[in-house]
C-alpha cells in the first residue's frame, strides 16, 4: 500500500499544534512510542483529493538545543527519518518567539513551511502580519490559518503536497552570528567538509554551530566519528569561547541566541504592524487576576478539583448502571445456558466477572478524563503549576512534578504509567527519579474501582468527600516520601524551572473527544487484554488443584444427612416451583444445605494455589486486618491494580453457590463478618500505597535506567503501605 | 532616570528591559530559549500565591519562573 509522503508538524507547545494535526488526520491516528526511548510518538494519514500524507505529531519544543529529550528526539527524528516536509506551527499572535524554533528547522536544512496559526487572535490584538512579506523573508511557504475554525486547512494541506512533492532542499539559510564567531564558523566549516565528518546527517555550518553551543549529544557523536576532528573543532570552540569572554563577556551559547532573536526582531519591521492598542489587558490577565489571586487562587483550585469529583461521579452513575446491568444479565444469560461445571464457572467467574468488574469502571473513567482534558486544554493546569512550585520544591521536586503526579492520578482517575513518563520534561536526574518514584503513590484509574468498591461498600453516603480525602492522603504521602528519598537516596540539587503560562482558551470539543478517547482506550486495551488473561489465570489459580475425592465425598455424606433427618422438607424441596412459598422446615433445610456448599467451596478454594498463597500470608497480613481472600487480590493486583476487584468478585462469587442471593459485590462485602468500615480503610491505604502495577515497575526502571530503582519500588512502597495499614487497624481496633 | 536592578527586587506592575543574563550552560540556554534575552521588554504581572514563582508578561506571552532564577537576570528600568 502506498503510504504516500511524510510530514513532521514541528511548533512551540501551545500553539494548536495538536488542534491542526487532529484537523488534518481526523480520528485516523495511532498513538506509540519513539523507539527506545518513553516520548509519544503521534502519527495519522491526511488525504486529500486522493493524494495521501502521513502526518507525523512532534514533541513540542522550544527549540532544539536539547534541552529536554522532547527537543533531541523531535531533533532524531527529522534528521535520521527525513520526512519530506516539516510543517512549522507557528502563533501568529507570538511571532517573534515561535520562530526562533523556525530559525534553528532552517539552520538544519531541511525543507519546511510555515502554518501561521491563530491569525484570529492577532488579528484582535492588532497584529497586521503579512505572510507573503515573512515567506519572502524566509524563503519558504507561509500558509495563515486558524486551526480551531479549520480555517486555510485545504491551501495549507495543497501547498503542503506542493511543498513536499517537489523535494527541494530550501536555499542555505545563514545568519551572521558576529565577526568574532563568524570566522570560528568559516573555520570548522571547512574541516568539517574536508573531513566529511557527519556530514550524511548534518550540514556542516550547523555542526560547527553545535561545537560552539557544546552540545552534548553532537559532541558525544562527534567524538564517536572521528576523535581527531572533533578535538580540532572543540579547540576552535574554546579559543573562541575564551576570545569572547575575554572582549564581550559573555559565551559563545548566548551571543548565537542573541544574534538569533537579533535577526527575527530586525525581521519583524517589514512583517508585523502593530496597532496602538489601548489596553494590553488581555482577557487571560483579567481571568489570573482572580483565578491565581493570592487567597482566592488556592481556594477555587481546591473547589475545582472537588468540582471534578462531583461531575465524575454524579453524571457517569447512570452509564456505570448501565454496564453493571449488561454484565449481570450477560452472566445470568450463561448461568441459564450453561450446564454446571468447569466451564461455566471459567464464564461466569473468570470472564464475565472479569471483564465487567473492569470494564463497568469506563464510563466513571471516561467522565473523569473529559474533566482532566477540559483543565489541560483550557490552559488551567499551568496555573495549578504556578501555584504549586513553591511547595513542591519544598519537597525537593520541580512545578513540573505537578504534571507527572496528575498524570498519574493527582487528580484521581490517572495512570502512573503515562505519569511516569511525563517526568521525562523533568531535566535534574535527581527530580525526576524523585517523582517517577513517589507518582505511583498517585490514586491511578486502576485503583479507583477499589474505591469506588469499598466507598459503595462502607461509606456510600459520603462518596464524594471519602474520594476527596483520598486524594489528599495520597498527596501528603507521595510529597512526604519524596521529600524522604530525596534527602537520603536521592540528595541533591535543584533545577531550572521556567515556563509558560499559555493564554486561556475555549477547548474544542473535538480536541476534547479525541483526548479523552486516547486515554480511556489506552484503559480498556490494557483491561481488554492484560486483565482478562490475568483474570483467568486467576480463576484458574482459584480453581485448581480441585478438593480430593475423599473430602468430596465427606461433603456428599453431610448434605445426605442432612436431607434423611428430614425426608418431608426433602421432598417438598424438591418438588417445588422456583417462586413457591416454602413451609418453615423446608427453609430451614434449604439454609442447612447451603451452609455446607458455602463450607465446602471455601474449603475448595483454601485448598487452590492462590488458597495456600493466601493462607499462608495470613499470620501476618492478620496484623492489618486482611484475610486470605483480600491477600490473594493483593497478590493479583501486582499485575494490574484493577484486578483486586474482579479477583475479590471472583473469590466472593466462588465462595458462595446460590446464584439467586449474588447481591452486587459491594452487599457482599458490606453483609461478610471479615469486613467492617476499619477493614476497609486499611485495604484502601494498602492498595493506594503498595507495590505498583508490574507495568509501571517496569517503567520506572526504564526511566531511571536501573532495575535497581524498579526493585526499590515494589519493597519501598509496599514496606511502607504495611506500616501504615497495620497502624491504622492497630489503632482503630482501640477504638471500636 | 534609569535604573539597573536585579529582577527578584521588581514590584509588582513594574516593567523594564532586560539588560543581562547570568546564567549559564542548562539554566542559561532555558532561559533564552523561552524568550529572555538582553533587550526584551517585560512587566511583573503576578506572584503566585506563596510569592514564587512570577509571572512575567513579555511582548506576547507570559512566563513564570522562581525567584533564584529571576536573580540571575537584570533589568533596566525608569525610575520615577
Amino acid at each position: 500500500m502506498d503510504t504516500g509522503l511524510t510530514v513532521a508538524l514541528a511548533g512551540n507547545p501551545n500553539t494548536g499544534k495538536t488542534t491542526l494535526f487532529n484537523s488534518l488526520t481526523g480520528a485516523r491516528q495511532h498513538v506509540g512510542n519513539y523507539p527506545g526511548v518513553t516520548v509519544e510518538e503521534k502519527h495519522g494519514m491526511c488525504e486529500h483529493n486522493g493524494e495521501r500524507l502521513r502526518v507525523v505529531d512532534l514533541p513540542g519544543t522550544y527549540s532544539l538545543t536539547a534541552y529536554s529529550l522532547e527537543e533531541v528526539v523531535a531533533r532524531d527524528f527529522l534528521v535520521q527519518d527525513r520526512p519530506a516536509l516539516t510543517i512549522d506551527i507557528v502563533d501568529a499572535s507570538n511571532l517573534e518567539r515561535n520562530l526562533y524554533l523556525a530559525l534553528q528547522l532552517l539552520e538544519l536544512g531541511i525543507p519546511i513551511m510555515i502554518a501561521l496559526n491563530m491569525m484570529d487572535v492577532a488579528e484582535s490584538r492588532g497584529l497586521r502580519i503579512d505572510a507573503d512579506r515573512l515567506a519572502e523573508l524566509l524563503g519558504v511557504p507561509v500558509v495563515p490559518i486558524v486551526a480551531r475554525s479549520g480555517k486555510g486547512r485545504t491551501q495549507l494541506i495543497e501547498t503542503a503536497i506542493e511543498a513536499a512533492r517537489a523535494g527541494i532542499r530550501p536555499r542555505t539559510f545563514e545568519i551572521s552570528y558576529g565577526e568574532d564567531l563568524d570566522s570560528a564558523l568559516a573555520a570548522m566549516e571547512e574541516i568539517i567538509i574536508h573531513g566529511a565528518f557527519l556530514t550524511e546527517t548534518y550540514p556542516a555550518r550547523w555542526t560547527a554551530l553545535k561545537y560552539l553551543e557544546k552540545d552534548a549529544q553532537i559532541l558525544e557523536k562527534g567524538r564517536i566519528a572521528a576523535a581527531d576532528i572533533s578535538g580540532q573543532l572543540e579547540a576552535i570552540a574554546l579559543r573562541t569561547a575564551a576570545h569572547i569572554s575575554a572582549t564581550l563577556n559573555t559565551y559563545p551559547e548566548a551571543l548565537i541566541a542573541d544574534h538569533r532573536y537579533g535577526y527575527i526582531h530586525a525581521m519583524m519591521k517589514g512583517v508585523v504592524q502593530r496597532q496602538a492598542t489601548k489596553d494590553r489587558m488581555y482577557l487571560s490577565d483579567t481571568l489570573d487576576a482572580v483565578l491565581t489571586n493570592r487567597l482566592v487562587g488556592p481556594l477555587i483550585m481546591l473547589l475545582i478539583l472537588l468540582g471534578l469529583y462531583k461531575f465524575t461521579f454524579t453524571y457517569s452513575e447512570v452509564p456505570v448502571g448501565w454496564c453493571e446491568s449488561m454484565f449481570g444479565y450477560l452472566g445470568d444469560l450463561a448461568d441459564r445456558a450453561l450446564p454446571d461445571g468447569l466451564l461455566k464457572s471459567l464464564i461466569i467467574s473468570g470472564i464475565i466477572d472479569g471483564a465487567g468488574g473492569v470494564l463497568g469502571f469506563v464510563p466513571l473513567i471516561m467522565f473523569m478524563f473529559f474533566g482532566i482534558a477540559i483543565l489541560e486544554d483550557t490552559g488551567y493546569l499551568a496555573r495549578v503549576a504556578f501555584m504549586l512550585d513553591r511547595v513542591f520544591r519544598m519537597f525537593g521536586l520541580h512545578g513540573s512534578s505537578v504534571m507527572a503526579y496528575i498524570i498519574s492520578g493527582g487528580i484521581a482517575g490517572g495512570c502512573a504509567v503515562p505519569g511516569v513518563m511525563a517526568a521525562r520534561t523533568l531535566r535534574s536526574p535527581r527530580e525526576r527519579l524523585a517523582t517517577l518514584l513517589t507518582a505511583p503513590f498517585m490514586n491511578c484509574g486502576a485503583k479507583l474501582p477499589v474505591m469506588a468498591l469499598m466507598i459503595a461498600a462502607f461509606f456510600a453516603s459520603h462518596e464524594a468527600l471519602v474520594m476527596f480525602l483520598l486524594t489528599l492522603l495520597a498527596w501528603a504521602v507521595a510529597l512526604l516520601s519524596a521529600r524522604l528519598l530525596r534527602s537520603t537516596v536521592i540528595a541533591g540539587a535543584s533545577t531550572p524551572f521556567v515556563m509558560e503560562l499559555p493564554p486561556y482558551r475555549l477547548p474544542t470539543v473535538k480536541g476534547l473527544l479525541i483526548h479523552t478517547w486516547e486515554r480511556t482506550w489506552q484503559y480498556i486495551r490494557k483491561a481488554g487484554t492484560v486483565i482478562l488473561a490475568i483474570s483467568i489465570v486467576v480463576w484458574a489459580m482459584m480453581t485448581f488443584p480441585q478438593l480430593p475425592a475423599q473430602s468430596l465425598h465427606t461433603y456428599e455424606k453431610l448434605r445426605t444427612e442432612e436431607l434423611i433427618s428430614a425426608p418431608a422438607a426433602a421432598q417438598e424441596l424438591d418438588s417445588a416451583e422456583e417462586d413457591a412459598e416454602l413451609s418453615e422446615s423446608a427453609l430451614q433445610l434449604r439454609q442447612a444445605l447451603d451452609a455446607v456448599d458455602r463450607k465446602e467451596s471455601e474449603a475448595a478454594l483454601r485448598n487452590s494455589i492462590a488458597g495456600r498463597i493466601g493462607t499462608s500470608l495470613e499470620g501476618i497480613s492478620r496484623l492489618a486486618g486482611f484475610d486470605w481472600r483480600t491477600n490473594i487480590a493483593l497478590v493479583g493486583g501486582f499485575a494490574a491494580k484493577e484486578v483486586i476487584v474482579s479477583t475479590l468478585g471472583t473469590a466472593y462469587s466462588l465462595g458462595e453457590i446460590a446464584p439467586e442471593e449474588t447481591g452486587s459485590l459491594p452487599e457482599t462485602l458490606a453483609s461478610s463478618p471479615g469486613w467492617n468500615p476499619l477493614v476497609a480503610v486499611s485495604l484502601l491505604v494498602f492498595v493506594m500505597f503498595y507495590a505498583p502495577c508490574f507495568v509501571t515497575v517496569v517503567c520506572i526502571a526504564r526511566e531511571a535506567g536501573s532495575w535497581k530503582w524498579g526493585a526499590f519500588s515494589i519493597v519501598f512502597n509496599t514496606g511502607l503501605a504495611f506500616a501504615m495499614s497495620v497502624a491504622i487497624y492497630q489503632v482503630g481496633k482501640l477504638f471500636i | 532616570m534609569k535604573r539597573t536592578l536585579c529582577l527578584r527586587q521588581m514590584k509588582l506592575g513594574q516593567s523594564g528591559t532586560i539588560a543581562s543574563i547570568g546564567a549559564q550552560a542548562e539554566m542559561g540556554r532555558r532561559i533564552r530559549d523561552m524568550g529572555l534575552v538582553p533587550g526584551a521588554v517585560l512587566t511583573v504581572v503576578r506572584r503566585a500565591p506563596l510569592k514564587d514563582p512570577v509571572a512575567l508578561r513579555l511582548q506576547d506571552f507570559t512566563l513564570m519562573l522562581r525567584n533564584n532564577e529571576a536573580d540571575y537576570i537584570t533589568v533596566e528600568t525608569d525610575e520615577e
